[in-house]
């Protein structure tokens, strides 16, 4: 039930977001139209804990903070090999160990090495994920586990 | 009219043109995909500041529905090449 | 608007512009396809975050900040997924990255 009015609150404050428009009409349709995509997503089972994280509630924010962070060094390291004439790069592919309990995790995981410029996650298993990396300082990086536990932590306990 | 958004759109479409010769230049099919990929992702881009260059921030609702339209294209490009056709059968029949 | 929160936002725009640019060379550079995906998401996260951000200081506290933020989590979230499945079908169908003492380039570019 709380997925629901999660996903409620969010498809309602899309609509008064882009509309734009607070006549009695339009809000009227609006709420119609969120209850109406409400009733399709519970015909096509498709709310549940993966397609609307509510449980990782305050810990999502910080998480991204740190993400940030990553992306804007790695975004800066990427650009000098791109402009370097003699392209620094050595690229590779390898193995790291994902420790994370769930898929979700495990597809937050796969999804911030990707967003990260200079890895890219190229296949996902149970327990580990298989990168492509731009040079060696990505795999270091990557090799450290800082960001496996960073998720794991995301995870929680549940 | 502002010179900031000038430089930024002139920018942008001059990495789209690069993007467009690497889909032109291949080599693989992949190289295509990834190059039309980074074209829509910097049309989206272009729509929002050519919104703000001539005034119009109503521009902003286009981007977003071409970011949305982007991305399931790039997938739907992909299983076409993958299966050759749209239908997935296989997971039909599981059903 | 005051003169501070103009600077910031020029100064948006501009590295914006330059991690775009960057990222465009990279795309005609690199090697081979893994290599050419990095600097592709280089114009997706920072080049389009830096822009973005860049406008919604321009804009204000408006409708339009509330859509610019929300073109920004829609591609931040999109564009990972779309490069890790075209990475994967890249790799299953048997292209091979390139490496760096590989000087026989040309059997990597076998036709998926």
């Amino acid at each position: 039930m709380a997925h629901r009015i999660s996903l409620f609150v969010s498809l309602a404050t899309v609509w008064l977001l882009l509309s734009g428009h607070y006549t009695g009409l339009l809000l009227t349709l609006g709420a119609a139209s969120c209850v109406v995509v409400i009733a399709i997503s519970h015909r096509m089972d498709v709310i549940d804990h993966e397609s609307h994280p509510i449980h990782l509630g305050w810990r999502l924010p910080g998480y991204w903070l740190w993400l940030l962070a990553e992306i804007v060094k790695a975004n800066i390291d990427v650009a000098r090999r791109v402009v370097d004439p003699s392209l620094p790069i050595d690229p590779r592919l390898f193995e790291v160990p994902a420790h994370q309990k769930t898929d979700l995790g495990r597809v937050i995981y796969a999804n911030s090495i990707t967003l990260t410029p200079g890895t890219l996650s190229t296949d996902v298993s149970r327990d580990k994920i298989q990168v492509h990396a731009l040079s060696g300082a990505g795999e270091d990086d990557l090799r450290t586990g800082t960001m496996d536990a960073k998720v794991c932590a995301l995870e929680g306990n549940s | 009219m502002s010179p900031q958004f000038v430089i930024v759109a002139i920018a942008i479409l001059a990495t789209m043109g690069l993007a467009v010769s690497r889909a032109v230049v291949g080599p693989t099919v992949f190289d295509r995909i990834l190059a039309a990929n980074t074209f829509g992702t910097k049309t989206v881009l272009l729509i929002a500041v050519v919104g703000y260059l001539t005034g119009r921030p109503d521009f902003l609702d286009l981007a977003l529905v071409y970011a949305l339209i982007n991305f399931i294209g790039v997938i739907a490009a992909l299983k076409f090449i993958k299966f050759g056709h749209f239908a997935d059968h296989r997971s039909e029949s599981n059903r | 608007m005051t003169l501070a929160l103009d600077l910031v936002s020029w100064a948006c725009l501009m590295l914006g512009a330059a991690f775009v640019v960057i990222g465009g060379i990279g795309l005609v550079r690199m090697p081979d396809f893994f290599t050419r995906t990095h600097p592709a998401g280089l114009t997706d996260t920072l080049g389009a975050g830096l822009i973005l951000v860049g406008l919604m200081i321009e804009s204000g506290w408006s409708l339009n900040l509330a859509k610019l933020a929300m073109i920004l989590i829609f591609l931040l979230f999109t564009s990972p997924t779309a490069s890790h499945a075209l990475a994967h079908a890249a790799l299953v169908s048997g292209l091979k990255p390139w490496t760096k003492p590989g000087a026989d380039s040309e059997q990597n570019r076998s036709k998926p």
